[in-house]
């Protein structure tokens, strides 16, 4: 495979790249997904998106009963992101499989369920209320700091994330992946990872919001009723791509997840290269609800533009040992080849220079 | 169904102490009813400020030389509210509207009164618009701290069978709030129904009049509520209040889809700001 150093202006219409982008057994014709918590359950968002055309949705975190999430102000603005302390409302799962799941399923959305709960066992049961329901992946939240342990439970523990894991993975029907979303608020991601995996993971989301706090000066308080809250956003990309980094390093065979403030195309293809199979598209949502959509577009034009035909050949290629030697085919096609440049002989000083 | 649309602002003006805005948006005006808003990116492709902000639209104009237009109004409070001040003729702008739950109109002929605080009024004169439509007669009553930012008095004049203005420092119509006036307006032109749109605690002064008026036996409000919000578009989960269902049950519901108008007697407001106890899943 060659990979051009200037990418090349083409006509993004005719791009004909392969996105087809495999998640743990999982094919789907495209990266692009949405990020848990930031697209409800995807049917606000179909006025904005050709949600089928997409990878899929990924659903707000579902719980086993409804909650009804934390007081307001739930949201503070930040510098190129925000901070969020929604606090996991939503309906449970029994309406969710009746009302949201049936209307993806309807109109042929790739469902990403994202599940949350207190306690293994309340993952084992939501995992088992999932089985024979149109369900594409199960994505285990095990680091919502949004609620009382601030997701310090089984996003910092690797024993406890890998039991999580284990009994999801007991009670989900095989053949439908799980993946376990990642906090970044941990010493060490790789570990937590390399638990999750053990424990029966078939690929990783990377990364959840990071804990942060806003203060208003005017009240002299803290901005959210929740005290602490999620930091999402452009701002915390460099990070998200760092996770996605050092995961795929220690663990290349891995499908993951890219999350963490992708606002463009190329955006995206960052989180690609440092090792993602496919992104989920979470705040900038709120900015444009038509991003999922734009930011497919804008990820396959790239790739078109680089040469590229299939994503699947740059999912990790930002590891490559740094290129020495400009590639041959570096000249626009069909010039002739350079003359050969001779060799000008080295000028030779006096010793005292 | 909402749009999404690269629009183009046509021009920007001040209106007393507020600034008025016309976009050109193709696909929002045909489709708006009274009490919808649309929700603005701000800061361009770039910005670092991702929250849309939302505003009530004041008026829109289906057909015209430059497509449909779309007007709202608002006031300079932070740096979002500043940059769109800034912008001039020809800058684009990315509106999605129209959104929410529109005002809902009395099937028969009734007495409407529209209670409107600073430059909430703005969705009212859309309203009183529908209303006369259906053979309703309107009655405007206008508050605000100071006359200047009093928005809309001559649209008012201009519309409704009956005006009361109030400033807080006395510079236009009455001294006091819209709720000092209001009960009399209430009794006087035998009102079926209260319109408002505002600042909470004046909108939940005039749901107290509302229930206190005809002897405690109390008229149907219909309030357009400010909940900040960060989509606009039912996605984020943040612009919730607690509303009290048909089945009697309170949930946290969304301003920007279940709202922004409710029935006043559904608002929880008590509670507003909180997670009542006996909210459904409020203990989970």
């Amino acid at each position: 495979m060659t990979v051009t150093l200037r990418p090349q202006r083409i006509d993004v219409e005719q791009v004909d790249v392969d996105m087809t982008t495999s998640l743990g057994g999982l094919v789907v014709p495209d990266p692009v997904f949405t990020a848990s918590g930031c697209a409800a359950a995807g049917q606000e968002l179909a006025p904005f998106n050709d949600l089928a055309a997409i990878g899929g949705v990924v659903t707000k975190s579902i719980q086993l009963r409804a909650r009804a999430g934390r007081a307001t102000p739930r949201m503070a603005e930040t510098a190129s992101g925000m901070l969020n302390s929604i606090g996991l409302q939503g309906p449970g799962v029994d309406s969710f499989v009746d009302n949201d799941l049936s209307w993806l399923a309807d109109n042929s959305v790739r469902a990403a369920v994202s599940i949350a709960g207190t306690s293994v066992d309340d993952y084992g049961k939501l995992a088992s209320k999932l089985r024979g329901k149109p369900v594409s992946l199960v994505e285990v939240n095990i680091s919502c700091p949004n609620v009382d342990d601030r997701g310090q439970v089984f996003a910092c523990d690797p024993h406890a994330a890998a039991a999580v894991i284990q009994v999801v993975r007991r009670n989900v029907a095989s053949g439908v992946p799980v993946f376990a979303k990642l906090s970044p608020d941990v010493t060490d991601i790789v570990a937590v990872a390399k638990a999750c995996v053990g424990a029966g993971a078939d690929g990783l989301s990377l990364i959840n919001t990071t804990l942060g706090l806003v203060i208003d000066t005017d009240t002299m308080r803290p901005v959210l009723a929740g005290t602490t809250g999620g930091l999402s956003g452009p701002a915390i990309k460099p990070i998200a791509v760092r996770c996605v980094w050092q995961v795929h390093e220690a663990l290349p065979e891995v499908p993951l997840f890219g999350i963490g403030g992708i606002r463009t195309g190329l955006d995206a293809l960052e989180f690609v290269l440092a090792g993602a199979s496919a992104v989920q598209v979470g705040t900038m949502v709120f900015h444009d609800p038509g991003a999922p959509t734009r930011i497919s577009r804008e990820l396959r034009a790239a790739l078109g533009a680089r040469g590229i035909d299939r994503l699947a050949d740059v999912i990790g290629l930002g590891h490559r040992p740094p290129v020495i030697s400009v590639p041959e085919d570096a000249d626009p096609p069909g010039d002739e080849p350079a003359e050969p440049v001779e060799r000008r002989p080295t000028p030779e000083f006096e010793e005292d220079m | 169904m909402p749009v999404q649309v690269k629009g183009e602002v046509l021009s920007v003006k001040p209106v007393g102490e507020y600034i008025s805005m016309t976009v050109v948006a193709p696909g929002i005006a045909e489709q708006t009813r009274p009490g919808q808003f649309v929700a603005l990116a701000i800061g361009g492709d770039d910005s670092g400020m991702l929250l849309r902000r939302a505003f009530s639209i004041y008026a829109v104009r289906e057909t015209g030389v430059y497509g449909g237009t779309v007007e709202f109004i608002f006031s300079v409070t932070g740096k979002g509210t500043a940059w769109l001040a800034r912008q001039r003729p020809y800058d684009p702008i990315d509106v999605v509207g129209p959104l929410g739950r529109p005002f809902s109109l009395p099937k028969d002929p009734a007495n409407c009164v529209l209670v409107g605080g600073g430059y909430g009024s703005a969705p009212l004169f859309m309203l009183a618009d529908a209303l006369r439509a259906r053979g309703c007669r309107t009655h405007i009553v206008l508050g605000a701290a100071t006359a200047d930012r009093l928005f809309g008095a001559l649209d008012a004049k201009r519309m409704a069978a009956s005006v009361a203005f109030t400033t807080e420092d006395g510079s236009y119509g009455e001294r006091g709030r819209v709720s000092d006036v209001l009960p009399e307006v209430v009794e006087r032109v035998r009102a079926d129904v209260i319109y408002a749109c505002g600042p909470m605690p004046m909108l939940e002064a005039v749901q107290q009049v509302a229930g206190n008026a005809y002897g405690g036996a109390g008229i149907p409000t219909q309030l357009a509520v400010e909940e900040s919000m960060a989509c606009g578009v039912g996605v984020c989960m943040t612009c919730v209040l607690p509303i009290v269902g048909p089945d009697g049950e309170t949930r946290m519901l969304r301003s920007c889809v279940d709202g922004p108008v409710f029935a006043g007697d559904r608002i929880r407001w008590d509670s507003l700001g909180s997670v009542p106890a006996d909210a459904v899943g409020a203990s989970a």
